[in-house]
């Protein structure tokens, strides 16, 4: 008993440490005090402002690319990530190896050699750097963890169903569409959204691919504004915001995965 | 037309080609070729080894990963231990506590810390930095072993312990061992990972202390791609030595797919 106790104690000892400066933000999201540390009151304003004030424009700018950026590189990584895990886990020997080693890299990069790599890409191809280049760095680092998270469901699958779909008549795509991707689409599901969070939590290769024309994702903006000097006030119930929304989507991959594992039992 | 299955790997082997490989190679060829001239040289590795700040930042670099590895594996074993013996810990919400920081932006954990820093009135510089990277990289380290734990057959334990071991032998001569895919792993996404940071030591030295991630950035920032891919190079190689010498495919395959 006294073992348990001390166990825990430790495990929330490390949490609050852990969480202390998140917390801290959060509470502070709701004074309006410019210095982060000066209580002068409850107040909303700083959520106001947040989406009416004068920040509110480059900001709100810089939550919509990371959104629309992390949906579109969701999509496009979630559906080139489920067919091309069909593929791979229907290769065999020094192909299939090949293929999941080349998988890897992206994954085992550290962010900054992802984002020099694909920089020094674009410069030789003479490709200039925008939206464009972002969305396909973003769907690049993120399409093989959509392969990882789909291949445990092919792996349950019962392999012949796409050829007897073939020999009834289907076309190879609707085989896909219609027969292999609604038994994995748990898979999908789980890879598009952790996909979505890789990419709005990403800052080194955004900041590399994003080129000089001013685009700007939250991470990109808010390390511009901490160079600066200082936070944006406003920042305070962004943060707060992000860290509710992270909270939420994970329980929901938490519960789906678990539910699943359920299933299986 | 039939399509066999194993075809529909084909658009995203030229996809992994053109978005994984061929960057790769770029960073080779740019670190290879003299600035002014064009031509293939050695002079950005000569520059970097003559350059004595860089050199220092790189030494700096290591050890400050080393002691973000040794502090993250001291205080994380423990926790991971804890939250996956189901005597000590029933609850998944602390699981979820202890890898949700996983998710959440680098720059906004990196703010919170300066937040956090500024609210107690301590000053900014090494022990922040040091903070700051242990805040960050924690739960990189306690997740794996977490995962190799749990997934542990509990069964040796009752062995060793029928066999007479004292719960530090059971511990030292089975459960450490055990773990070592978890604990390998764990340090392989802490150790790399800190030597190529940039914005958090920027942020939390208020650009006193550079770490090697920040000398690439810069160089980049300023032009100097070549030599700015050189140093690129170098990490590059210092990551497959890692992963050369601490192999286990098999293994690593699994915790990844245990991220998820």
């Amino acid at each position: 008993m006294m073992k348990k106790i001390f166990a825990q104690a430790y495990l929330w000892v490390l949490l609050i440490l852990l969480y202390a400066p998140i917390i801290i933000i959060a509470v502070f999201s709701f004074t309006e005090a410019k210095v982060l540390g000066n209580w002068t009151g409850f107040s909303t304003a700083l959520y106001h402002n947040l989406f009416t004030g004068g920040v509110s424009n480059s900001l709100i700018r810089a939550l919509e690319n990371t959104i629309v950026i992390g949906l579109l590189a969701a999509f496009f990584s979630t559906f080139l990530g489920a067919v091309s895990a069909v593929g791979i886990y229907n290769l065999h020997g020094r192909k299939k190896r090949a293929v999941t080693f080349v998988n890897d890299i992206p994954m085992l990069n550290p962010d900054i050699i992802t984002g020099i790599s694909l920089f020094v890409l674009f410069v030789a191809l003479g490709i200039t750097q925008g939206y464009v280049t972002v969305l396909l760095a973003h769907i690049s680092f993120c399409t093989p963890y959509v392969v990882l998270s789909v291949m445990p469901r092919l792996r349950q699958m019962n392999p012949n169903v796409y050829e007897a779909a073939l020999d009834l008549g289907a076309t190879p795509s609707q085989a896909l569409r219609k027969v292999i991707f609604p038994q994995i689409r748990p898979g999908m599901v789980s890879g598009f959204i952790l996909a979505f969070t890789l990419s709005l939590d990403d800052f080194a290769v955004t900041l590399f691919t994003k080129g000089n024309g001013g685009l700007d994702t939250l991470s990109t903006y808010i390390y511009a504004d901490a160079r600066k000097g200082g936070l944006t006030p406003e920042l305070r119930p962004l943060m707060t915001i992000i860290f509710l929304t992270v909270l939420i989507l994970l329980i929901v991959v938490n519960v789906r995965t678990s539910r699943a594992a359920g299933e299986r039992k | 037309m039939k399509i066999k299955r194993s075809t529909w790997a084909l658009p995203y082997a030229v996809f992994l080609l053109l978005f994984v490989l061929l960057p790769l190679v770029m960073i080779a060829v740019y670190a290879f070729q003299d600035r002014l001239t064009g031509e293939f040289s050695l002079v950005n590795f000569a520059k970097f080894f003559t350059t004595e700040e860089d050199l220092h930042t790189f030494v700096y670099s290591i050890e400050m990963a080393l002691v973000n590895t040794l502090i993250c594996f001291v205080l994380g074993y423990p926790a991971a231990w804890i939250l996956s013996n189901s005597k000590l810990n029933r609850s998944s919400i602390t699981v979820i506590l202890f890898i949700l920081p996983m998710w959440i932006n680098m720059l906004i954990r990196t703010m919170a810390t300066v937040a956090l820093f500024d609210f107690i009135h301590a000053p900014l510089g090494e022990g922040a930095l040091i903070f700051g990277l242990v805040y960050n990289f924690l739960p990189f380290m306690i997740y794996p072993i977490y995962n190799v734990l749990k997934k542990m057959d509990m069964s040796y334990i009752a062995a060793a312990e029928d066999l007479g071991a004292t719960p530090v032998q059971v511990f030292t001569k089975v459960t450490l061992p055990l773990s070592a895919p978890g604990i390998t792993s764990g340090v392989m996404m802490v150790f790399m990972p800190t030597i190529s940071t940039f914005a958090i030591a920027e942020l939390l030295t208020l650009n006193k202390i550079k770490l090697f991630g920040t000398t690439i950035q810069e160089n980049i920032n300023n032009g100097m791609w070549n030599y700015g891919a050189a140093l690129a190079l170098i990490m590059l190689i210092i990551i497959a030595v890692t992963m050369v010498a601490t192999d286990d495919d098999a293994t690593r395959e699994e915790e990844r797919g245990g991220l998820i």
